[in-house]
């Protein structure tokens, strides 16, 4: 097959506030290819969660998408009406969210939930849906599943929450899923179980998926790709073993910093100095340049751009801008 | 599971009748006179024997706590002795003849408030802020601070006495009146199949239902519009989009029924009012109904007549806020084990 | 706070109307134009100055009766007013007393308490009211009762639940500690600490009094036909609304437009007073 399942290009998606145009998601570009797992990594409020959003073309007032293009096989979801769209979410890209709780509507059974999926993406109805959806949720390995169709979400644990979303995710057979944040909040054995079962869904079905997270042990088990949000840019891309082995940007540097790690002792712990910058009131250049250690003059009067290093990997930072690169990059790029 | 939540529930409310019915047979137990003189004063001559049988039936020559033993037997099968003002006629005679209009009458302002409120709620809570937000707020202010009497003769001079749109009193034109089913005018032309009666039922009912109704809808469309905002902005709506629902289902069906479990209390609460409501509208439109039957039946001390329609619609009140418990169990599934 | 209060452009508007409304009340006998119980068989039903046949010295016209509806009006702020606050001030009082009680001390107080308040809930307010007004026939004192009957349920069950909340606070804790006296405790730590939503709930429970006493007084239950009052005055123009429309219309829009100044000052000081309760 040709081409990447999901391509993202310049996307731009900004929210008008009292305050001002807040712009939460600036410039990013990302592909993932079929069967691919590529994680999207970053701290909250970096944009992760609404360059999703935005791919569903789920931003509603007062957000909204104003630049850049998403293709899902070559096609533009950008330029779809909404219908088209509607047959798509759920259809062919589907999403999990956080909180599984809150996710799952409270007044409704599970089987409701399941069966309403697919009956509006034409895939089963009546008996048959009901027995589809015994299935799925026997294939998400839920015990005595037909018992569980008519629970409501709070009769249910967490892990089993977690488990039925993903079941309503991948009813309908989707392409690609997006899955925001699906670990936090699980404890660590149900944290590992539910990203098993993400994987053993990926080789099932060839299911390429975008993980969205902040939690870099997920995405070194778990993606093969990641790309490095902050601030609503993403600054290093490459495949997850290098980034674990080298990360170059100081900001990615920094994050691995923050974690513990298991039978290293001897590295020590540290944080990020500084804060957030605010996405209302943007820094002119580099936007980690202001609590970046190796920041020099000119991080901050211009954005760099994402220069490649090696063949697999960007950076967006001038420590890495190749020698024949030109001396200022535009904002955005 | 149902019948156990409903049969709990209506276990809990005994207690609350028999305050209730307390304090209503202590007021009237305070008001001067001798009861049985003003049963008896219409009634002609009388002989002692018959005083004192009557005496003895209400147990007035008993003690206090017999006296309340005896009322609420008495009131359980609906014996509320004789009413002062209508020529010796039995109070349980006089009502059951109003009530029938005061139930239609109810009804239609019940499902006019909601009718207006709930569509009304999500439209505004849709776009908050917007022009149909700002209208409806306005509007909704207007109604909750609005007496409803005066609202109602504002309806009358201008839909009554100006346009000549509307009749301003009574329940229907005397000569179509249909024939007695259920009591209720509308539901009876329409199973008779008079349309001219049924219209000039629902004719009738229009502006007094209408005053009736606007304190209700008012309360209940802000409560619908501030649960709606809410609930919108919770993730199960969005993955209710995610799922590629078309909006409608979005917001109809998964937005709005957590909205009406809020929703619902208030709802309860209002048809209370409602009910309350009853007394003034139908003086102010000389509706014949239970409401226009109690403010007379003051007018003219009519005690027994009082005790009885007090007790009923508390009664009604009680009874409706068991709905209202019943209902929001079932509209929310986390209430039903609690 | 005071700031923010004032930052609300509507709500000083609102409290500005009220005001107005309290000193016109104040100063009727300086203010009105004539006496409010005065006949007069040679003006009746005068329509208001701007109708064909109105005159300035009836600027709002005259009743069946000939009285001044101006007059009238004025007077009857003044005892909306005044019923307003004394029902508002006895309900608050009674109502956080008992609340604080109850939540404070739990145990067989409460328990008795939830039933009454159970009981007293199960009345429709106006019903009630009805009940105990005809037995007791107009008059001021009753009508305060009637009306303040069941409106202390609202206060004492906000009383309640923030001192249940109140009692596990650190605050409440630490003054415990260090030795504070029950009755300090509840009056000189908690109360201030939950005071604010009850001041909210007492302005909004301004208004639905106001319409329960004009509503009353419409029925004829309420106030003392001798006392202008603009329930009754509605009344009175019910019967005349073909020949005279303005004797009903006026003091209904009277009512109207204190109860919506006390509704907007209200939602304005809740938006101050209680973050919680805040759009």
């Amino acid at each position: 097959m040709k081409g990447p399942l999901l391509q993202v290009q310049d996307l731009h998606t900004r929210f008008e506030t009292y305050r001002g145009t807040l712009r939460a998601v600036e410039g990013v570009s990302l592909r993932v290819a079929r069967g691919e797992i590529v994680a999207l990594v970053g701290e909250s409020g970096c944009g992760k969660s609404v360059t999703a959003l935005s791919i569903m073309r789920l931003i509603r007032a007062p957000g909204k998408i104003t630049g850049g293009r998403v293709f899902l096989d070559g096609e533009d979801l950008l330029a779809k009406s909404e219908a088209e769209m509607r047959d798509i979410r759920g259809g062919r890209i589907a999403m999990v969210f956080q909180d599984p709780l809150s996710t799952l509507n409270p007044t409704f059974t599970v089987e409701s939930q399941i069966t309403e999926t697919l009956r509006v993406h034409g895939v089963a109805s009546g008996a048959e849906a009901r027995s589809r959806a015994v299935e799925l949720l026997e294939a998400m390995g839920i015990p005595a599943a037909k018992d569980r169709l008519r629970s409501y979400p709070h009769e249910l644990s967490g892990g089993m929450r977690q488990r039925v979303m993903i079941a309503i995710a991948v009813s309908c057979q989707p392409e690609l899923l997006i899955a925001d944040e699906p670990t936090t909040g699980l404890d660590v054995t149900l944290q590992a179980q539910i990203m098993d079962l993400l994987a053993s869904i990926k080789q099932e079905r060839g299911l390429a998926t975008v993980l969205i997270t902040h939690d870099l042990g997920v995405v070194a088990q778990f993606a093969e790709r990641a790309a490095v949000m902050y601030a609503g840019q993403i600054v290093e891309e490459c495949p997850v073993s290098q980034l674990m082995a080298e990360p170059l940007h100081p900001y990615t540097r920094g994050l691995l910093r923050c974690v513990p790690r298991l039978g290293r002792p001897d590295v020590p712990i540290s944080p990020i100095d500084g804060v957030v910058p605010d996405l209302v009131n943007l820094p002119d250049g580099c936007r980690f340049a202001p609590r970046c250690p190796a920041a020099m003059e000119r991080c901050g009067q211009a954005i760099p751009r994402l220069y490649p290093v090696g063949g697999e990997r960007t950076v967006r930072c001038y420590l890495h801008e190749p020698p024949d690169a030109p001396a200022t990059a535009r904002e955005g790029d | 599971m149902w019948g156990r939540f409903a049969g709990h529930r209506l276990l809990q409310l005994i207690p609350v009748l028999i305050g209730v019915s307390f304090i209503v047979f202590l007021t009237m137990h305070l008001t001067p006179g001798d009861p049985i003189e003003h049963m008896l004063g219409q009634a002609g001559r009388i002989t002692q024997a018959q005083i004192d049988e009557l005496r003895s039936h209400y147990g007035l020559d008993r003690p206090f706590h017999i006296q309340y033993g005896l009322f609420l037997r008495n009131a359980a099968v609906g014996d509320f002795g004789t009413s002062y003002s209508h020529q010796g006629r039995s109070v349980s005679e006089v009502v059951a003849e109003r009530l029938p209009a005061t139930l239609e009458l109810t009804l239609f302002a019940f499902v006019l408030a909601i009718a207006l409120a709930i569509p009304a709620g999500v439209f505004a809570s849709l776009r908050p802020q917007g022009p149909f937000d700002r209208t409806a707020t306005v509007a909704a202010l207007l109604g909750i601070s609005m007496p409803g009497f005066w609202l109602g003769i504002m309806l009358m001079i201008v839909f009554g006495l100006r346009l000549h749109w509307l009749p301003i009193s009574g329940r229907v034109n005397l000569a179509l009146i249909p024939q007695y089913v259920t009591g209720l005018h509308t539901f009876d032309a329409l199973l008779a199949g008079q349309w001219a009666a049924f219209w000039s039922a629902l004719k009738h009912l229009m502006l007094p239902g209408l005053a009736m109704a606007a304190p209700m809808a008012a309360m209940v469309m802000r409560m619908v519009r501030s649960s709606m905002i809410g609930v919108l902005a919770q993730d199960y709506v969005q993955f209710a989009r995610a799922k590629g629902l078309p909006e409608t289902a979005v917001i109809g069906k998964h937005a709005l029924r957590n909205a009406l479990i809020p929703t619902v209390n208030i709802v309860a609460l209002q048809t209370g009012l409602l009910l309350s409501g009853n007394m003034i509208i139908e003086t102010v439109f000389q509706y014949p109904g239970l409401g226009k039957l109690a403010v007379d039946a003051i007018a003219a001390a009519d005690y027994p007549l009082v005790q009885a329609v007090v007790l009923i619609y508390a009664t009604s009140y009680v009874l409706l806020n068991l709905g209202a418990d019943v209902l929001h169990a079932a509209l929310d599934p986390r209430v039903r084990l609690a | 706070m005071l700031r923010l209060l004032f930052g609300n452009r509507v709500a000083v508007a609102a409290g500005a109307v009220v005001l107005l409304f309290v000193l016109a009340g104040l100063a009727a006998p300086v203010i009105a134009p004539h006496d409010p119980n005065l006949q007069n068989a040679s003006a009746i039903r005068v329509p208001p100055l701007w109708q064909a046949g109105g005159t300035g010295r009836h600027l709002l016209g005259t009743d069946s009766l000939g009285r001044d509806l101006l007059s009238r009006m004025v007077y009857g702020a003044r005892i909306s007013i005044l019923l307003g606050v004394a029902v508002v001030l006895i309900t608050l009082v009674v109502g956080t007393a008992l609340g604080m009680a109850a939540g404070y001390f739990r145990g067989w107080f409460d328990l008795i308490m939830s039933r009454v308040v159970d009981t007293l809930l199960a009345f429709p307010f106006l019903i009630f009211a009805l009940a105990i007004m005809a037995a007791t026939g107009p008059n001021l004192v009753a009508l305060v009762l009637a009306l303040a009957f069941k409106g202390w349920v609202d206060f004492y069950r906000v009383a309640r639940g923030d001192v249940l909340a109140a009692r596990e606070a650190d605050y409440v804790t630490a003054a415990r500690g260090l030795g504070a006296s029950t009755p300090y405790l509840l009056v000189g730590e908690i109360l201030p600490n939950i005071i604010p939503p009850l001041i909210v709930l007492a302005t909004l429970r301004m208004a639905t009094i106001i319409i329960a006493e004009a509503s009353l007084s419409f029925l004829g239950i309420g106030v003392p036909p001798s006392i202008p009052a603009w329930g009754t005055m509605v009344s009175d123009g019910r019967a005349d609304v073909a020949a005279a429309w303005w004797i009903a219309t006026f003091p209904g829009m009277a009512i109207l437009l204190l109860v919506l100044s006390v509704n907007l000052f209200g939602e304005g000081l809740r938006d101050v007073l209680d973050p919680r309760m805040r759009k």
